[in-house]
């Protein structure tokens, strides 16, 4: 087996099971098929970490930086469709779903993973975008999957925010063409990312400048910055859960991968403005705005959806300071959000079966009555809440180091706006997982391995961080300038 | 670049604005389906007549697509889901016809003064002109959407966010296919989308009015 082979497994291995799981019908054989071409596709991943890299193409490639969010994506699409087989089978019990409704949802799984993983290889900003745009159509399908009122009208919101982000992403892609077309020539040459980085000194950077707005604007929506995050919330909250995972533990990187990439372009250029303050502005914006938000949910995956966006504020923040200790910080925090934040979503997926509502006031006591779940969660929220010895401590205490020595009055900022969410989560996990319980639980479906498994992870990366993982990580911040 | 064929493509993005001005004072909705396919007929012109000046036959593919699918079967569909569901037959704003005109206006101003001052370097007058056009027609689309209240006119706002688009990637030079393709090829799903969409808000509600879906307000209470 060599690269090539595994690149193409990456991406063949998704788009065949969304054809295979579209023909088969019942959802018991579907949703472990589901798993297994999750976790082929995530041992084609580990090995594209360990074979020797295919060349870049026109349209594909593999590289030190997209390495590092292909593994993860993968892995996180394996361990929440691992989560997913366990979980909705219940939610046919119930009657909130039927079986066509499993089918089209299992297919749109492997859809959804088909088009994370093309973005996240592409090579070109015109197939990026394409996939970038397949991933979101099929996430708003599946945000609507349970067709009652608040998902219809969540998944609309979704849908026209979502197209409009991405409709200003295209207008950017375009104009970084035009931008490009009269260095490199017209056609295919002048779309490829490896050749626009290369020539990217020479590019108009008025051009540039005004392409990067529509990007961040446009790809920012995708990430939740706020104030285009609108549609966060809602989709999450009233999606299946396994998908809430899916879309803050990945489709939230794949769009921040996106916007990585362009601002490596503006880097390269100058001339062109800095694409840091920017991102900088919106990081904090997103990050005190969702901290103050916090306060206010009623709604417990509302609340971890505010969570994502507070986190998404963090990690551009440290992309856009910059420099090899805040990109390192970077990467390690988006590494860490993924995992701890889809874990918090397994978990929650099990105690809003178990109490059959997502109202936080109608949720006591966890700790008491389902103690392996109860303390998972109160693990995990402690850790995305950055308390030490967690992964998310290492990297939010990093980010925090790094702005104070380069611009000490933004760390205050953001040092307080860390302090508020710290504050809100406490509060409300207090609540959650301690005191009397509430009655009238119902049993618990859901497996718990997946929870436990990224705890691990997140806590003994927090521990003590590999030097395999830390050189890997050094590499790749230097790369991202 | 001859006088004519610079003279041509310039009305013919020109007027792609227009129609979008033309958008937004319709109040009934099936007359502004009909300015709609007006739109999209235009944009196939726009768009073979710069495969013609600029000898890339791939963009007839794009123009011939526009003209069938976004000229003659979304409008035709839109219609008849008007019709099937009854929906309201006025397009409820949410501001007064001439504010909306106005923020046009100065969305239009914005647009060319950007553009035309970005591309001041340019060689090529016509690619300057079409990306102002074509940026004034994305920003009427984005404005069309935020204040039109019903589904119906939200879809047909994108869609004519979408012809700006496409405006913008046929008048940059040779801009591959595969994009071009993928650009109209994505609105086709988009549509499949909003179609699902409909039926199933019609599923469960007897209106796409998105007012009526309004009570719920984000937060569960």
């Amino acid at each position: 087996m060599t690269g090539a082979d595994a690149l193409a497994a990456v991406l063949a291995l998704p788009a065949g099971g969304a054809v295979l799981l579209a023909l088969l019908p019942g959802y018991r054989t579907s949703a472990w098929l589901n798993v297994a071409t999750s976790f082929m596709t995530f041992a084609a991943a580990a090995g594209l970490l360990v074979l020797d890299r295919p060349p870049a193409g026109d349209f594909l490639q593999v590289d030190d930086l997209n390495i590092v969010f292909i593994v993860l994506n993968t892995f996180v699409g394996f361990t929440a469709a691992f989560f997913s087989a366990s979980y909705i089978g219940h939610e046919l019990e119930i009657g909130r779903v039927t079986p066509a409704n499993l089918r089209f949802y299992h297919a749109m799984y492997q859809m959804m993973m088909f088009g994370m993983n093309l973005a996240l290889l592409s090579n070109n900003i015109g197939l990026m975008w394409v996939a970038i745009e397949l991933a979101t159509l099929t996430t708003v399908l599946m945000v609507g999957l349970y067709r009652t009122h608040e998902a219809l009208e969540a998944a609309w919101k979704y849908f026209i925010l979502g197209s409009v982000g991405i409709a200003l992403a295209l207008f950017g892609t375009i104009l970084v063409y035009v931008a490009a077309q009269p260095v490199l020539g017209e056609g295919m040459p002048s779309m490829v990312w490896s050749n626009l980085i290369a020539a990217a000194p020479r590019f108009d950077p008025a051009m540039l400048n005004v392409a990067f707005v529509f990007l961040l604007v446009g790809y920012g929506t995708k990430v939740g910055l706020a104030p285009f995050h609108a549609w966060l919330p809602d989709a999450h909250a009233e999606g299946p859960t396994p998908i809430s995972a899916v879309l803050s533990g990945l489709l939230l990187n794949v769009a921040l991968y996106a916007l990585l990439r362009f601002k490596l372009l503006m880097a390269a250029n100058e001339t062109a403005v800095a694409p840091g303050p920017l991102m900088i502005a919106l990081g904090l914006l997103s990050l005190v705005f969702a901290a103050l938000m916090l306060y206010h949910r009623r709604d417990i995956k509302r609340l971890f959806a505010y969570s994502s966006i507070e986190h998404m504020g963090i990690i551009v923040f440290a992309f856009g300071i910059g420099g090899p200790l805040a990109n390192f910080a970077g990467l390690l925090h988006m590494v860490m959000h993924s995992l701890t934040k889809s874990a918090i979503f397994f978990a929650v997926g099990n105690v809003t079966q178990i109490k059959g509502t997502q109202k936080l006031a109608d949720i006591r006591g966890l700790t008491q009555s389902h103690p392996v779940l109860g303390w998972g969660l109160v693990l995990a929220v402690l850790s995305i809440a950055g308390m030490p010895p967690s992964g998310v401590f290492m990297s939010e205490f990093l980010v925090v180091t790094t702005s104070f020595a380069r611009m000490p009055a933004l760390a205050l900022i953001l040092v307080l706006g860390l302090l508020l969410a710290f504050g809100a989560l406490l509060m409300r996990l207090s609540g959650i997982a301690f005191g009397a319980p509430s009655d009238g639980d119902r049993p618990m479906h859901g497996s718990l391995a997946p929870l436990w498994l990224h705890l691990a992870l997140v806590y003994l990366i927090g521990l003590h961080m590999p030097q395999a993982m830390v050189s890997w990580f050094q590499t790749v911040a230097a790369m991202l300038g | 670049m001859h006088g004519l064929e610079f003279d041509i493509a310039h009305l013919l993005a020109g007027s792609l604005v227009l129609v979008s001005f033309m958008m937004i004072y319709q109040d009934r909705i099936y007359a502004l389906l009909n300015t709609f396919a007006l739109q999209a007929v235009l944009l196939a012109l726009a768009v073979a007549w710069q495969a013609w000046i600029q000898e890339a036959h791939h963009l007839y593919a794009s123009a011939a697509l526009a003209l069938v699918f976004k000229g003659v079967i979304v409008p035709w569909a839109l219609h008849r889901i008007v019709q099937r569901l009854g929906i309201h037959r006025e397009v409820e704003t949410v501001a007064g016809v001439v504010p909306t005109m106005l923020a046009g206006m100065g969305l239009v101003a914005l647009s060319i003064l950007l553009m035309l001052q970005l591309t001041a370097a340019a060689e090529n007058p016509l690619a300057r002109e079409d990306l102002a056009f074509a940026l004034s027609v994305i920003l009427l689309g984005m404005l069309m959407m935020v204040t039109r209240r019903n589904a119906v006119t939200q879809v047909v706002g994108f869609m004519s966010l979408e012809n700006g688009l496409i405006l913008a990637a046929a008048g940059a030079q040779g801009m591959p296919l595969v994009v071009e393709i993928s650009v109209a090829f994505s609105v086709l799903i988009a549509m499949i989308v909003v179609g699902v969409f409909l039926f199933r808000i019609r599923e469960r509600f007897d209106s796409v009015d998105l007012e009526s879906l309004d009570e719920f307000r984000g937060e569960r209470r």
